[in-house]
């Protein structure tokens, strides 16, 4: 009995990493994906340093989703990890470009502009394999004894493109949200007027995938379509229309925050909406939460520690982004 | 084309290809961190000018090198799973908490602070920002003790039992983080990380001593890389000699490749220093040896007699050619840098400490020593564990994932390029950055602290011919700005 509960503590924890970490690198993946968007190097700058100070401890929860998948999932890492290995090794790839480029671009004149590509090329590649790794989960990993059973394609279908390119745009929102928030003049309206057809995008992209996940798998339909869970699953929808209503009104309205914040929500709840498809598997069609569970002893001492560390995780990232809160000021050089 | 290469090579292969080069960085950014902490700490208690200017140089340097080990570090956390998948399943119940630890206590620290001791100086006042610039080294120590213990479990496993499905069970946690090789481990790999960055930092010293020998900034870095060395590099050398004496009661068929005693011998080995290894004939071809010594290293006793790997089955033998070539380069690397140390120390009894090319040419040349020992311990460790993963208990081959070899290749393949091409770009910045001498760094911060167009101009101006962009990955400090008044109107 506590084993069971231990691994549904352990489940929330992890499903709060990766939300976190999808919420958090979404928008920096987002600046990068919007960097062409601009030719302008003053306007790149301030577009990069908006993230620099910050990005790594968003991408740390990547590691953290991983690790911890490992520590106290190793079943279900063991078998995500080969099923999605294309995916996850260009994903790899993409974020070290990325990574580098923060630094490099400033090394350099003469590449820059490689740097600057490098940019936007990782965090696209980042993106879209996040995309379709999402998707392929939905679809489900076939699995025998302990391990992964499919061919090293299965991921690649209609379905995880969609899947890809949905995140893709989501992402591309909520980096546009975050840009009309941290910056002024000439680049905050160019980015608030690039959010507009992103939104629209973002949520017909939502809806399509939201409409061909049931019928994916009949659970899932049964899932959504079936008294009672129909009633709280028909939640997510309205509260989806509701974030959508806010942020257009927001981006109307030109307000800093409220953008940002709404596309926010929409990617809560879509992750929510996820959730409920996903319980209690922890790698659909068949393994459980249950069975991917580490034994006991691992998830107490691993619970432990995480307990006391992830509430100051939260409050010195919190006090790190209050400190480079506010409009990025391009004469205060401070990169 | 394939034929041959079989998921398992391709796998290895690709993991002690992306692991050696993870290794490189985090070996310097573990000094790097703790001198720059050191180095503020100097700037804030006697208010140097020097030392500010060097933490700013050094700061430039440490976030291109923390940015390689950053992503190259996440490509391992998730190969693990990718290409071991089986080893992930096993060993994931013991391993796994320990580097979630490593996440939630050292990753998270080092980045969340990082950008606070890189950019925000002036936003939060200079005690707040030593605190972030020592919880920034501290999160590199963190980080190792967490690896160290993992790869130590990995090595001399403890503390566990095995379930029915093949799982290792955690039974006494205590066990298994300080089981039995990870103090050795762990004291000699933060000694390697220190030595490491002591001899990057003396080499730069040296070379711009060589330049200029009034230079301030080069002479205290030239003096504190030196002192380091001949603090350092004895104690390296005897937690070495302790680290080797554990695995020998662990390790054995580790130790006998290193030693290259294919022979037992019933009364006191040879020491080998050189030789050829014969792999089929099973002995050392051309050995130079001198007798008994290696009983007297080991067991501290000239006759005492050693086994041999032919007291080992072949199944379980580890390639002896590389360990004990990757464990040679290693001593003689260490008692190079014993050499450097006393010379220097020499120098500075003689009272010329600073003017001596000889000494600061070799410190260049020694400049880069510390990475291929670290590279070389670490082959000698890996290579000497074989053929097993979980030290005696999960074989290497049975913890592949059950990937297909074309993928297998198709991303070594790719790892390849990419590495060679970002981490060879990186490599080429920070050269770059420590060719310049210090001074010319802050000067160059001063006027490059705007990133507009104009700065850019500036740049060019500073180096045309290279084409070097501005130094400003960094942010500018409030107390060298407020002394040189400066002309923000003509910037913006
Ligand atoms: C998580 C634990 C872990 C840690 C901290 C390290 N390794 Fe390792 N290493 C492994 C876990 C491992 C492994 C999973 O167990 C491998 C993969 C395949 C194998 O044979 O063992 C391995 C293999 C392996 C090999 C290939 C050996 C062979 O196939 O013959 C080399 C050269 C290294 N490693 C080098 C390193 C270096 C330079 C490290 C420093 C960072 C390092 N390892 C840390
Ligand atoms: C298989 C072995 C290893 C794995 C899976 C691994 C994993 C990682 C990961 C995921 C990161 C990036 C963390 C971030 O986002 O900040 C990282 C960085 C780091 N790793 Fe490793 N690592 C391994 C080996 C080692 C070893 C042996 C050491 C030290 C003795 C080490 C020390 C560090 C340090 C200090 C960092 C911080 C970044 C840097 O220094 O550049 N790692 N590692
Ligand atoms: C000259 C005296 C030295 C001795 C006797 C020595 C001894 C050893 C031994 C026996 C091992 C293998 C332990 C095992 O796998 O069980 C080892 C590993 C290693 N050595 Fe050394 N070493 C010396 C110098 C150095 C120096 C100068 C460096 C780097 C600056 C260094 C870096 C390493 C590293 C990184 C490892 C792998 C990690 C570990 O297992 O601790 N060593 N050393």
């Amino acid at each position: 009995m506590l084993g069971l509960e231990l691994s549904f503590i352990w489940a929330g924890i992890i499903a709060a990493a990766v939300l976190i970490y999808v919420i958090l690198d979404g928008f920096d993946l987002g600046v990068g994906l919007l960097f062409p968007m601009t030719k302008d190097e003053g306007e790149r700058n301030v577009m990069m340093n908006s993230v620099a100070p910050i990005w790594d401890g968003n991408e740390t929860w990547l590691v953290l989703g991983g690790g911890g998948l490992f520590a106290v999932f190793p079943l279900a890492y063991a078998v995500v990890m080969p099923a999605l290995y294309m995916p996850i090794i260009l994903m790899l790839l993409g974020l070290i470009f990325r990574g580098v480029a923060f630094e490099y671009r400033w090394r350099t004149k003469r590449w820059k502009p490689l740097w600057d590509m490098a940019f936007f090329g990782g965090s696209l590649v980042a993106s879209f394999c996040q995309g379709i790794a999402l998707g392929a989960l939905v679809q489900g990993i076939e699995i025998e004894g302990r391990a992964y059973a499919g061919g090293w394609w299965d991921w690649l279908t209609p379905f995880s493109i969609l899947t890809g390119v949905a995140v893709t745009t989501g992402y591309a929102l909520l980096g546009a949200t975050w840009l009309n928030m941290k910056l002024e003049g000439r680049i905050q309206a160019h980015m608030r007027r690039l959010a507009w057809p992103l939104a629209v995008a973002t949520l017909v992209f939502m809806g399509l995938v939201s409409l061909w996940t049931p019928f994916t798998d009949a659970v899932y339909f049964e899932r959504w379509f079936a008294w009672p869970t129909a009633l709280f699953s028909g939640i997510v929808p309205l509260l989806v229309a509701l974030a959508a209503f806010g942020m257009l009104r927001g981006l109307q309205r030109r307000g800093d925050k409220q953008p940002f914040f709404c596309a926010l929500a929409l990617f809560v709840l879509g992750f929510i909406g996820i959730g409920i498809s996903f319980y209690p598997h922890m790698v659909p069609p068949s393994l459980t939460i249950a069975e991917a569970a580490a034994p006991d002893e691992s998830l107490m001492f691993a619970l432990v520690g995480t307990l006391v560390l992830l509430p100051l995780i939260l409050s010195y990232t919190a006090y790190a982004y209050w400190v480079f809160r506010g409009k990025i000021d391009p004469e205060e050089g401070y990169h | 084309m394939l034929d041959g290469y079989t998921a398992e090579i391709l796998a290895r292969v690709q993991f002690a290809f992306t692991v050696s080069f993870h290794i490189i960085f985090p070996a310097f950014s573990i000094g790097l961190a703790s001198f720059l902490a050191v180095l503020n700490a100097l700037w804030l208690w006697k208010r140097e000018e020097t030392d500010l200017k060097l933490f700013n140089y050094w700061k430039k340097i440490f976030a291109v090198a923390f940015g390689m080990g950053v992503v190259s570090g996440i490509v391992m956390s998730y190969q693990i799973g990718t290409n071991w998948s089986v080893f992930s399943d096993k060993a994931g119940p013991v391993v796994g908490p320990l580097m979630a630890y490593e996440v939630l206590s050292a990753f998270f620290l080092e980045a969340g602070f990082l950008g606070i001791m890189l950019f925000g100086r002036k936003r939060v006042g200079d005690g707040l920002h030593m605190f972030a610039t020592a919880l920034v080294a501290l999160g590199t120590l963190a980080s190792a003790t967490w690896i160290l213990s993992v790869n130590s479990w990995m090595q001399t496993p403890a503390g566990f039992a095995i379930n029915d499905v093949g799982q290792f069970v955690p039974e006494d946690w205590w066990a298994i983080v300080f089981n039995p090789s990870f103090p050795y481990r762990l004291v000699h790999m933060v000694l390697a990380a220190y030595l490491t960055t002591a001899l990057v930092v003396g080499g730069v010293g040296g070379l711009h001593l060589l330049r200029d020998r009034a230079d301030a900034a080069a002479r205290r870095m030239f003096s504190m890389a030196m002192w380091m060395l001949l603090l350092v590099t004895p104690l390296q050398i005897l937690a070495g000699d302790m680290h080797g004496l554990n695995t020998l009661e662990h390790q054995p068929a580790k130790v006998m490749a290193m030693e290259g005693h294919y022979d037992s011998h019933p009364e006191g080995a040879p020491l080998i220093l050189f030789g050829i290894p014969n792999p089929e004939e099973k002995r050392i071809d051309y050995a130079v040896e001198i007798p008994k010594l290696s009983s007297l290293i080991l067991k501290h006793d000239l006759n005492a007699p050693l086994d041999g790997l032919d007291t080992i089955p072949d199944a379980d033998e580890p390639p002896v050619a590389i360990v004990f070539w990757s464990f040679r380069i290693m001593i003689a690397l260490g008692f190079a840098m014993l050499g450097l140390g006393l010379w220097a120390a020499f120098a500075r009894l003689r009272g010329w400490l600073y003017d001596a090319p000889m000494l600061h040419r070799l410190a260049l040349l020694m400049g880069p020593t510390g990475f291929v020992a670290v590279l070389a311990g670490w082959i000698t460790t890996e290579v000497g564990r074989q053929p097993f993963t979980v030290y005696g208990l999960l074989r290497t081959s049975e913890s592949l994932a059950p990937i297909e070899a074309p993928a297998v290749a198709t991303s070594l393949i790719a790892f390849i390029v990419v590495y060679f091409f970002v981490f060879g770009a990186g490599t080429w910045y920070i050269l770059a950055m420590m060719r310049k001498p210090v001074v010319g760094h802050v000067l160059e911060d001063e006027r490059d602290d705007v990133q507009g167009d104009d700065a850019q101009d500036g740049a060019a101006q500073n180096d045309p011919a290279r084409g070097e962009g501005p130094i400003l990955a960094v942010g500018e400090e409030a107390a060298v700005r407020d002394k040189t008044a400066h002309n923000k109107g003509e910037e913006s």
